[in-house]
């Protein structure tokens, strides 16, 4: 594959994985939060095609878990009594799309009050692959938010301070040293402590993107600035300033447009570091809380030995987190080839 | 009670004493002989402890770590027998009670022997006395044995024979006397007159320095891995065949900070004892425990209460305003009975102790045997009857079914939970979909537990939390901080200069009483009583009571834990490993 089909590729396959995460409501087969208390770690529930008796049914179905005989509190077994088809485009539980639009079509489910678990469920018996879906719309929304925050005020403070120089130059790289070196872990648990008991969601979720946004911007600004600083000095930056060119105009012509190839690799590397970053703090306690899921406290369950032990399922948001930020990766390295390309 | 262990205790006294004449030479002490399997002497147990002792003078000791460790190497004058839970002498063979029940004479045994030979006389037990009540050491156990105030005073009417005179009649007196470790004088005096012994027998002491009168006494301490015990060749116990107890050679303790390494280890056959397992690895380690030849036994409920409550303290309106207008919700009994309602408790056991915990509707568990009160009533949980008892307290739900309160005001509360337990998180996540049944929006808080604390006891700004108390002894007494009106834990209402209620007023009452009733029978009726009122106007919407779960290797010998703690190692003096090809479960 060459290069630019490559990046058309992956970037197809990130735009379906965000739409994907960015609807779970649509995509998920419940609610996120609804616990089944006599399913807690109930494993994923099996496809099948061919019934107890051998039949053939085209359409494919699951039965139900129940306690295994014998052993209450351990196993599950499958309850072949009755046989639940799965449907699509059903409808269930309500759920909001965005700002007030509110549906109740889910891809797929099944009749109550049979259950589908493609991933499982975790320790309420709530639906794994609901939750994954809708933790990821907070952890890849965190990611993507905080990225631009920091790539904006970074590449923003670059230019200015790599472009005016002397003074501005300083003051700003010093307060980038600053920022860089700060404890920020123990600044959030303090930040944490301050605030009241009772904070919405919406406003935690945008105190984790703002402190975010706040701790990346240094080190694009510093990256930009380099860049900006080299540029500067070429031919053609000086040939525009000879005939009289504005400094904006310099700036949009000829010094922004070089930093763009670099802004988007910044872009690719920053989001799963930053998705990550959110897996941490809700790792740590310090996202969002319960029920509301995200990919930080469905990880965190692996805390556990005897989770970690016992219900494999309970990795699943591992593999999409990696399967994810492999496709940033990719999709960073085959930008910055292409900028080596451009640039020779 | 009192007069019924004292029969009891002197019954003990006299079968001890008939089973040494056969032993009279060999032995020439007056030993106590311990009731259990005779085993075999020799060899090694390692234990897994989770934090390190802060330190090993029994005087200063407060963590449940050091406490632990100075058990087995120190010992008291009345001990409380784990398996009973009743009083039985220890250093002292016996005691006798004044009529008016101020007055308790002790005959302490002839011829025990600190480790390192000194005898054990009166002498220590009136120094070690001294210890505990000097104001300037802070010992915790200094506030214990004071009553109004006054100290109990302790006199030595020969080398054997002590008087200790109660300031007021205290009905569970000799329970105070377990824990108390015997000092000995002709060590610590010296450095006591010059003002060092806050200094002694911390972790950093030499162990020739340390004796004391247990079982074992200290061998090696490698700073953040391991202590190692080994035997006190002068104990005062033996076997029922008249041998010299502990059988064990060494006993050792690891300290695995984190229980799910503890747990690996057990597994991996290098500790023979783990106590205090989580549910979930407890339901782990069965799935290969008779392969491996571990034994697990669930003790059922211990003397743990994991409850939720309501800031109904007098607050500033101007400091707490938002606190203030949720008050008038939680100060209605109906709004808390219909909390109490709501609760799964079932759902609760089952997913977050995967059945090893016990359903509660009031403060003593069933693990307290000599205390419970059977009548109390046990609630099934219903919404529907939640909901009615909100609509007579004049609560309503609007058209989305969110909870309303007279003034049209939503209801919506935070829960205080410690971020350090997983399983009480669990609890109050269940708790808040429960409550969302009712329409209550209820936002769960995990927090720093020191944190918690300081809201709960100092700042009390709080709305509701999930907490759990565990308390020490069965006896009622030591809850008198908890119930009494002025008492410093009276969580729900701290500080209160007169009784806020007429049942508060009540319970101030039937504790007092209680405490200076002799009787076990009387007592009994009074503590019903309050466990009555208790459950009655629900201070408290108790929850769960965790079954206590330990583990050991099936060469274990003589291992019969109970829930009170230590768990385990309250036998240490008699367990032994079994002869290999001998290894089997009790």
């Amino acid at each position: 594959m060459n290069g630019h089909r490559r990046i058309l590729f992956l970037m197809i396959f990130l735009l379906a994985l965000h739409l994907f995460l960015i609807f779970p409501g649509f995509f998920s087969p419940y609610d996120f939060s609804g616990q089944n208390r006599h399913l807690p770690f109930a494993p994923p529930s099996r496809l099948h095609f061919l019934d107890v008796a051998g039949t053939f049914h085209p359409r494919p179905f699951v039965y139900d878990w129940r306690e295994s005989m014998g052993n209450p509190g351990g196993a599950y077994e499958e309850d072949h009594t009755r046989m639940y088809p799965v449907r699509f485009l059903k409808s269930g539980s309500p759920y909001s799309i965005i700002w007030g639009w509110r549906g109740n079509l889910h891809l797929f489910g099944v009749d109550e009050p049979g259950r589908i678990f493609l991933f499982g469920t975790d320790d309420f018996g709530r639906d794994e692959f609901s939750r994954m879906l809708y933790g990821g719309r907070i952890s890849l929304l965190a990611g993507l938010l905080g990225a631009c925050i920091a790539l904006f005020v970074g590449g923003l403070l670059g230019i200015i301070s790599g472009f005016y120089g002397k003074w501005v130059d300083a003051t700003v790289m010093r307060v980038l040293e600053l920022f860089l070196a700060l404890p920020w872990l123990y600044l959030l648990f303090a930040v944490r402590a301050v605030l009241p008991l009772r904070i919405k969601t919406t406003d935690v979720f945008l105190l984790l993107v703002g402190v975010m946004g706040l701790v990346g911007w240094a080190r694009p600004a510093r990256i930009v600035r380099g860049i900006v600083l080299s540029v500067r000095e070429r031919n053609f930056v000086l040939a525009a300033r000879a005939m009289g060119a504005s400094d904006l105009h310099i700036l949009r012509r000829h010094v922004v447009p070089q930093t763009i190839s670099t802004m988007l690799t910044m872009a690719a590397l920053l989001i799963p570091q930053f998705i990550l970053a959110e897996v941490t703090l809700s790792f740590l306690g310090l996202g969002v809380g319960e029920p509301i899921p995200s990919w930080g406290n469905l990880l965190a369950e692996l805390q556990r030995y005897s989770v970690l032990t016992s219900y494999w399922w309970m990795y699943l948001p591992a593999i999409a987190l990696v399967a994810l930020f492999l496709a940033y990766h990719m999709t960073s390295v085959a930008l910055q080839e292409r900028t080596v390309m451009v640039n020779l | 009670m009192a007069s019924d262990t004292y029969a009891r205790a002197l019954a003990v006294a006299a079968l001890a004493m008939a089973g040494m004449q056969a032993q009279i030479r060999a032995i020439p002490q007056e030993y106590v002989a311990a009731q259990g399997e005779v085993g075999r002497q020799g060899g090694r147990l390692v234990v897994a402890l989770r934090s390190e002792p802060k330190t090993l003078n029994p005087i200063l000791s407060v963590d449940a770590t050091s406490r632990e460790i100075i058990g087995a190497m120190n010992s008291d004058l009345v001990h409380i027998n784990r398996e009973t839970q009743r009083t039985e002498p220890a250093l002292a063979k016996s005691w006798s009670i004044s009529a008016d029940g101020m007055k308790y004479t002790l005959e302490l045994r002839h011829g025990v022997k600190f480790s390192d030979g000194a005898p054990f006389t009166a002498d220590d037990v009136v120094f070690s006395f001294q210890l505990y009540l000097d104001e300037k050491l802070h010992s915790p156990q200094r506030d214990l044995l004071l009553l109004d105030d006054k100290p109990i005073e302790v006199k030595k009417m020969d080398a054997y024979t002590l008087e200790f005179d109660l300031p007021k009649q205290y009905a569970p007196a000799e329970r105070l006397f377990d824990g108390l470790e015997m000092m000995p004088r002709h060590l610590l005096e010296q450095p006591y007159h010059e003002g060092k012994l806050a200094q002694m027998w911390g972790t950093n002491s030499k162990p020739g320095e340390m004796v004391g009168l247990g079982a074992f006494r200290m061998k090696e301490y490698v700073p953040g891995q391991r202590m190692i015990l080994e035997r006190n060749p002068n104990y005062w116990k033996t076997d029922g065949n008249g041998n010299r107890l502990p059988y064990l050679a060494e006993l050792t303790f690891e300290f695995v900070p984190n229980e799910d390494a503890q747990v690996i280890k057990f597994q991996s056959g290098e500790t023979q004892v783990l106590e205090r397992i989580s549910a979930d690895n407890f339901g782990l380690l069965q799935k290969e425990a008779k392969t491996k030849g571990q034994c697990l036994s669930d003790l059922g409920p211990g003397l743990e209460f994991v409850f939720l409550f309501f800031n109904m303290n007098r607050l500033d309106p101007g400091k707490a305003p938002d606190v203030v207008a949720k008050q008038a919700w939680f100060r209605d009994l109906r709004f808390r009975q219909a909390v109490s309602l709501a609760m799964d408790r079932k759902g609760m056991i089952r997913l977050v102790y995967g059945g090893r915990a016990t359903p509660i509707w009031g403060n003593v568990t069933p693990g307290n045997r000599l205390w419970l009160n059977a009548n109390l009533p046990h609630p099934e949980g219903s919404l529907d009857d939640a909901r009615k008892l909100l609509q007579s307290a004049g609560f309503s739900w609007d058209s989305s079914g969110a909870l309303l309160d007279a003034q049209k005001r939503p209801v919506a509360f935070t829960v205080l939970v410690s971020s350090s337990s997983a399983q009480r998180s669990k609890l109050a996540t269940i708790a808040q979909d429960d409550l969302r049944q009712l329409g209550m929006d209820v936002q769960v808080v995990p927090m720093e537990f020191r944190a918690l604390v300081d809201r709960v006891l100092n700042t009390k700004d709080y709305e509701a939390v999930l907490m759990n108390l565990v308390n020490g002894d069965v006896d009622p007494t030591p809850e008198m901080n908890l119930w009494l009106s002025s008492g410093e834990t009276h969580l729900w209402d701290l500080g209160e200069t007169k009784p806020a209620t007429a049942w508060e007023a009540e319970l101030d009452h039937l504790m007092e009483a209680q405490m200076t009733t002799a009787e076990y029978t009387a007592r009994k009726k009074l503590y019903d009583r309050v466990q009555e009122i208790v459950a009655q106007n629900l201070p408290f919407i108790f929850l769960v009571s965790p079954n206590i779960l330990v583990g050991a290797q099936s060469t274990v010998g003589n291992f019969r834990p109970e829930i009170l703690e230590p768990y385990g190692l309250w036998n240490a003096d008699q367990l032994f490993i079994r002869a290999s090809g001998a290894a089997r479960c009790p």
